[in-house]
């Protein structure tokens, strides 16, 4: 393997060796604390544009399951067409993988899809030095090749734009209710928690203004980035709250659109909630669920208009988890109630959606 | 509802297979989350050398069975409002169930606070089991509750061979087994049957996975999964047999969120208020699983989870009984995020059994889906290789890691792969080395194949090591490589083959200084349960080579004191080094030093992080301890409160120039040293027995000319069983050499003279500078002969003649003034009339010091301490001379789980636990402590075969009270006829090899007609299938008392015929 050094903007440097594909790359150099389910981060479109390092020493355990896709064009295992992801850092990378359902090996799946991995990192060492100095940019440079890569730009770059679908996708088509799916960077399992809840979805791209579609609900899908890009999204949704009755949902970028679109602000937590153990509460409430995150702005609570409240809030930092209406029926959480990776506690929330759909 | 001010802790009792440690750990962390609510707690439980029955952790702490009798009067006498049943193991859990069933909780209107009993029951039946989660759509085994041995054949034979036989309410999968056809299950199912109204037979799903899920739930019904983890050995070993990991490794997301999510419908679904285990079985080729069981309490694996994860379990679970939402707690380690929440490890665990079936004549080393491990050890690392090898070495025996071990002999390396026992993992390493395959190995084992490569992996690093001769060579790449792979100095050293050249611990010392100039040294990580997501302020470390940085800054300012823990609980070291470990650590911290451990147990109080200013979970090796001495720079270490372990370090550890406090490293050795300790006692005048290290059988048998027999035979190498023997006669003497010793010039045999009926006096005291500040003198209640650790120990004693005590006192003080000792330190006597030698000194306390401390009521160990601090200490006012009770420690023995072996107790020890009780005079105290280790006042019948001449003539008295108390004697043939002789009536039985003959002492015990059986072997050697061990082992196998020693049966004969059970004291240790 060869030798890499990982160099982040303040000079930190990690040194490693290659186990992906090989080329130097730059990034937003993010961690993630779940012990599970890097096949399912690395095709997680919100990690667009990031070099996603895993807490959780030993990574490659079980292989990668076989990139199939179903008829209705979503992949069985994974949550999108391919890696986004920029870039993986292990501490313990461990090629001799098993179990039944694996194809490949995670180095191999890397260089199919030239994704670089490397491994050797004290990424507990590296998450805290993240933790402390908040999000920095990085690259990946191999040792015997001379720096000639640009720094990475992540703030202010619509990735949204990037990893959106570019034209109307429609699943099981005339079978219930309509619901138009705003593709912020939407991953398979939202979809697939929806078909499963018989209702037919119109994926549409990010910026596509939905209000003109005929639809008995809106969904609002996760996606990667700064918030701040994607006004086009906001306009078409405060076009629709101002419009219409109709049921909304919204997970985690759709949290912070909704909330945008409401009139609240967003701004960029001191530490991220990255992790498949975030504790949430409904507000009023002695419910509490564990959650799956992967986010680094959050919505002002304070900033909501009157007619909006909080939903849920996070339990350790007590920022916001979740807004919704106080009389129409819209909603939207922070966290993943979708899963994959993570604990599947939330997944009512489709339920409640779609029984609003039904109403 | 009315609050509540007063709960009752049912505890677990006597440390023994299946039920250890642990919940000593769990109930301790119960108590402290009571009293800071302020309530006021009661404790029922007679195991006095743990820490929960200390002062300050309960307020009324009972010395008792825990059984519901006992129990009862606890609680007519306290009033308790509320009972907490799930903190003492399945003991307290049964004993709660019991108590429910006879409506006494209702009787005295008591609150079970936490999992209500339906629930307990729910999980405890299996019938009902099963029922209750089929009503939720989850799969269990299918199993078949049967009341009669026809019934399971049926069974077994509709479920189709191979089937699981297990006897429900049982502890540790106690009569439990795996049964291939008709013969085995009938034998295994009348064993059941002995302890259990109903057994289950299932079909057998060998070969699976098997994965637990640790749960904690509120009364809101919020629930989380604290941790997950996989077994290593595949399902059809006991989960507490098996290496276990943390989180789990193969599992991918899917598969470990579908468990989880099932694991929490199933605690709703049941009613669960605090924890719970969740255990399956999961299909290693599918997602198809089966839930395996449920335990409805804090167990082995939820200590094991609270040590691996940083999550208080215990403590957390005794809260929500109280009522609390997990909302309305704080996670611990960090202070100031919620309890609500599961942790994100950023390290790997790996747990390991430690056996001892090396101590035990006959015993089935097979493992399977019985208990028989002794303790366990937890191992922290951020590779897999690291922690196994780590784990290999923390279990302590003799083992270290995964190569470049001592040889071991197998004859039939697939027979081993296939039939696991003990040693199975390293027959793995065997198998490597032969070239064996992974896939070769995965298809004998069905060990997965993940665990497999991971293990190849040490051994092709171990092949790579090979290739060098000189450390210099190997590069700073590949010495990194391997110190991440686990490897100590020591293997590195080995496989270098630099012990042909030099010392071993030269070699290591060279690899050490050369690495460390290689900037080659391990970083110090902290467990904060959210891998560092958030800053956090923890305590609770562990080393690693894979990393770059220490999360800590060592103040290196001279404040800290370092404590060396005891390791793995084995025979002969547990939970009372435990004690007195964490005694030194409260005492350090008192005086304002930093308390700091190492130990690595977590099953003990000791590793929990709050008992001390910093906790170092990691081995014991001089390399580890060293490496942490390194950051630390200590004020001192203490190396006498932690049992052999640090005991043995001493003398290298001051060749680094480690300050030790207390008694120094060279008077350490000039005790433990034999020559030298002899030639001592011999310039001060203090006799001993005599005794020689000799290297053949010619000196050997010139020795026994001049001393004669018996003989105590220790040889210094062990091939197979027992290290140690008494031997009577020659043939004896040659049979258990050619057995077990290898005589020879590198390999001496220590023989010494053997005194018979001589009384063991134990003296366990304190000094300083060589003068005795406090001390206690205890007597057993057997002759010389039964390890002291398996005694019956009396303490103030009744029998010894006060000149004996004099003498005693007498020949302490010279020893402790000749060696100097400040501290703890135990000596063991022997005393025949007033003859007294010493057998034994050990500079360190010993297993009574909790024992005799909490009888005193003066704290030994907080005494040394002080005094190993330099602190001024003053000489106590009262001594044992002014106790008006009497304290019993009587020993727990688990043979019930260890298949085949000999139940019959010599000069090695045997027991897994002890409890101490308390009463006003000695045949209460005697009887207390009895009760509490098992043992049954007979109703009827007793069986007696009382040994040779002169031990049928001490139980003569015993077996002529019996008769007068209404019993009725079954004795075999020569105790029948002596019996007769001195005109006491009985019937004559048989032995087994008397056949044809009728009434069959064995076939009485398969009927239960007998209720006790008094066994004493003739003399002091074992082994071959005699008619005794015959008896003994089936008065086992079918859970009826047996009694081994005259002394001790004359002794609890005497007293259960004078005392009746309302007459004995129900008194409080305080009202003592």
């Amino acid at each position: 393997m060869r030798n890499v050094t990982l160099v982040l903007d303040d000079g930190t440097k990690f040194y490693g060796k290659s186990f992906g594909y090989e080329k130097p790359v730059a990034g937003e150099v993010v961690f993630n604390t779940a012990m599970t389910g890097y096949p399912e981060s690395l095709t997680d479109p919100s990690y667009a544009g990031q070099l996603m390092t895993l807490t959780y020493p030993l990574v490659g355990n079980y292989g990668v399951p076989p990139f199939t896709v179903e008829e209705n064009r979503l992949a069985t295992f994974m949550e999108s067409d391919r890696i986004y992801a920029s870039a993986i850092i292990v501490s313990d990378y461990i090629n001799s993988y098993s179990h039944w359902n694996a194809a490949e090996s995670l180095a191999d799946w890397l260089r199919r899809e030239r994704v670089p991995g490397i491994t050797g990192i004290d990424t507990r060492e590296l998450t805290k030095v993240l933790r402390e100095h908040g999000v920095m940019m990085g690259k990946i440079l191999f040792d015997d090749e001379p720096d000639n890569i640009p720094a990475a730009q992540y703030e202010g770059v619509n990735y949204v734009a990037q990893v959106s679908c570019k034209e109307i996708i429609r699943y099981n088509d005339g079978v219930g209710k309509k619901v138009v799916l705003v593709d912020c960077g939407v991953k398979h399992n939202i979809i697939r928690c929806l078909l499963r809840r018989g209702v037919e979805v119109i994926r549409v791209p990010w910026d596509y203004n939905f209000n003109e579609l005929e639809f008995d609900g809106l969904f609002l899908a996760n996606g990667p980035g700064d918030p701040d890009t994607c006004s086009a999204a906001v306009d078409n949704i405060r076009r629709f709250i101002t419009s219409s009755d109709k049921p909304c949902m919204g997970i985690c970028m759709g949290n912070q659109l909704l909330s945008k679109a409401a009139g609240a602000t967003i701004y960029k937590l001191k530490y991220g909630h990255r992790s498949h153990n975030q504790p949430v509460r409904m507000v009023g409430t002695n419910k509490c669920f564990i959650t799956s995150q992967n986010h680094g702005y959050a919505v002002d609570s304070k900033s909501l208009p009157a007619d909006w409240e909080p939903y849920f809030i996070n339990m350790n930092d007590g920022s916001n988890e979740g807004v919704r209406h106080k009389s129409k029926p819209w909603f939207s959480a922070q966290f993943h109630p979708e899963a994959c990776s993570g604990p599947v506690d939330t997944e009512f929330l489709f339920d409640d959606f779609v029984k609003l759909l039904n109403f | 509802m009315e609050k509540i001010q007063k709960v009752l802790l049912l505890g677990s009792g006597a440390l023994k297979i299946g039920e250890a440690g642990e919940f000593d750990y769990s109930g301790s962390q119960a108590l402290k989350a009571l009293r800071e609510e302020g309530i006021e707690t009661v404790l029922i439980n007679p195991n006095i050398a743990t820490v929960q029955t200390s002062e300050g952790v309960a307020d009324h702490i009972y010395f008792l069975p825990v059984t519901p009798f006992f129990v009862e009067k606890v609680i007519q006498k306290e009033k308790p409002q509320g009972i907490m049943l799930a903190f003492g193991g399945q003991t307290a859990l049964n004993c709660g169930v019991e108590l429910f069933k006879k409506g006494i909780l209702e009787k005295y209107g008591i609150r079970v606070l936490g999992t209500p009993v339906q629930a307990i029951m729910d999980t405890e039946d299996r019938e009902l089991f099963v029922e209750r989660l089929d009503e939720i759509n989850v799969k269990t085994i299918k199993s078949e509750a049967c009341q009669n041995i026809e019934e399971s054949l049926k069974a077994a034979n509709d479920l189709g061979y191979p089937v699981i036989l297990r006897a429900a309410y049982a502890l540790g999968g106690l009569g439990s087994g795996f049964c291939d056809n008709d013969d085995e299950l009938r034998k295994l199912a009348e064993k059941a049957f002995s302890f259990s109204p109903q057994v289950l037979v299932e079909k057998s799903l060998k070969g699976w996975k098997e994965i637990e899920y640790e749960v904690v739930r509120d009364s809101f019904d919020n629930c989380i999964t604290v941790c997950n983890m996989e077994n290593f050995d595949p399902l059809g070993i006991h989960t507490g047999e098996s290496i276990v990991i943390a989180p789990s490794q193969t599992l991918t997301n899917h598969e470990y969120h579908k468990l989880r999510e099932l694991s929490i419908r199933i605690v709703r679904h049941i009613g669960i208020v605090g924890e719970c285990n969740v255990q399956y079985a999961f299909d290693p080729n599918s997602e198809d699983y089966r839930v395996i069981e449920v335990n409805a309490r804090l167990s082995r694996s939820s200590a094991l989870a609270s040590k691996a994860t940083g999550y208080p379990l215990a403590f957390v679970a005794a809260k929500l009984g109280l009522g609390y939402g997990l909302f309305d707690l704080k996670n611990s380690v960090t202070k100031t995020t919620s309890a609500f929440f599961e942790p994100a490890l950023d390290y790997v665990v790996c747990k390991i059994p430690r056996w001892d079936l090396g101590k035990f004549r006959g015993v089935d080393r097979e493992l399977g889906s019985s208990m028989k491990s002794v303790g366990e050890v937890m191992a922290i690392g951020r590779t897999f290789e690291e922690v196994i090898q780590k784990g290999l070495r923390m279990i302590g025996q003799g083992m270290h890691g995964f190569v470049d071990n001592k040889e071991i002999k197998i004859e039939n390396v697939d027979e081993a792969l296939r039939e696991p026992t003990d040693k199975r993992i390293f027959v793995i390493e065997k198998a490597l080395a032969a070239g064996y395959t992974v896939e070769q190995i995965h298809e004998l084992t069905k060990i997965d194949n993940w665990f497999l490569y991971r293990l190849k992996n040490i051994h092709d690093m171990d092949q790579q090591l090979h290739k060098f001769n000189d450390v210099k060579q190997i590069g700073k790449d590949l010495l990194l490589q391997a110190k991440i792979l686990g490897f100590t100095d020591f293997q590195i050293a080995r496989a270098l083959g630099m012990e042909q050249d030099m010392e071993m611990e030269q070699a290591i010392m060279q690899i050490r200084s050369y690495r460390k100039s290689l900037g080659i040294i391990p970083c110090v990580k902290q467990i904060d349960t959210l891998a560092a997501e958030y800053p956090a302020q923890t305590n609770y470390l562990y080393l690693t080579y894979s990393g770059v940085a220490n999360d800590i800054s060592f103040e290196q300012d001279g404040h800290s004191v370092v404590v060396l823990g005891s390791g793995a609980y084995r025979i002969g070291s547990s939970v009372e080094f435990d004690w007195c470990g964490v005694q030194a650590l409260n005492t350090i911290r008192r005086e304002g030093y930093r308390s700091v451990m190492i130990n690595y147990n977590p099953e003990t109080v000791s590793t929990d992080y709050d008992m001390c200013d910093r906790l170092y979970f990691d081995e014991l090796t001089f390399e580890r301890v060293m490496d942490i001495l390194d950051y630390e720079r200590p004020y001192g270490v203490i190396v006498s409160t932690g049992g052999q372990i640090p005991n043995n370090l001493a003398l290298r550890l001051d060749e680094q120039h480690v300050p030790l406090l207390g008694t120094q490293a060279q008077y350490i050795d000039n005790a433990e040293d034999r020559e030298k300790f002899s030639e001592m006692l011999g310039r001060i005048g203090v006799d001993q027995p005599e005794w020689s290290a000799l290297t053949s059988m010619d000196e050997i048998n010139k020795f026994i000319d001049r001393v004669g027999f018996p003989v105590l035979v220790r040889p210094s190498y062990v091939l197979s069983g027992a290290a140690m023997n008494v031997c009577s006669n020659r043939d004896e003497l040659e049979r258990f050499l050619k057995l077990a010793a290898n005589v020879s010039k590198k390999h001496p045999v220590v023989v010494s003279r053997f005194l018979q009926h001589a009384k063991e006096v134990e003296m366990d005291a304190v000094a300083r500078d060589g003068e005795i500040i406090a001390y206690a003198i205890s007597e057993h209640i057997e002759f010389a002969g039964v390890h002291s650790g398996d005694a019956t120990i009396q303490f103030p004693p009744q029998k010894l003649y006060v000149e004996t005590a004099r003498r005693i006192k007498k020949i302490s003080k010279k020893i402790a003034h000749e060696l100097h000792i400040s501290g703890p330190f135990n000596i063991q006597f022997l005393a025949r009339e007033n003859e007294i030698k010493v057998i034994e000194c050990n500079l360190r306390a010993s297993r009574s010091f909790p024992f005799v401390s909490k009888v005193l009521k003066i704290n030994l160990i907080e005494l040394a301490t002080r005094i190993m601090l330099g602190l001024p200490v003053e000489k106590p006012a009262k001594s044992l001379f002014d106790l008006d009770y009497v304290g019993v420690k009587a020993s727990q023995f688990s043979f019930n789980r260890l298949q085949k072996a000999d139940p019959v107790l010599g000069v090695d020890m045997a027991s897994t636990g002890e409890v101490g009780c308390l009463g006003e005079d000695s045949r209460a105290a005697l009887l207390k402590s009895m009760l509490s280790v098992g043992h049954r006042i007979p109703k009827k019948n007793i069986l007696l075969s009382t040994g040779d001449g002169k031990q049928k003539a001490e139980m003569l008295a015993a077996s002529r009270m019996l008769v007068e108390h209404g019993y009725k004697l079954y004795a075999t043939g020569g105790t029948s006829r002596y019996l007769t002789e001195n005109g006491i009536e009985n019937t004559l039985v048989y032995w087994p090899s008397e056949m044809g003959q009728q009434p069959q002492a064995l076939e009485m015990l398969h009927r239960r007609e007998i209720d006790m059986v008094v066994n004493v072997p003739k003399n002091l050697s074992t082994g071959e299938l005699t008619n005794g061990y015959k008896i003994r082992r089936a008065a086992i196998d079918l859970n009826i008392p047996l009694i081994t020693n005259a002394r001790l049966a004359s002794a609890f004969i005497y007293a259960f015929c004078t005392l009746s059970l309302d007459d004995l004291d129900i008194k409080s240790w305080q009202e003592y």
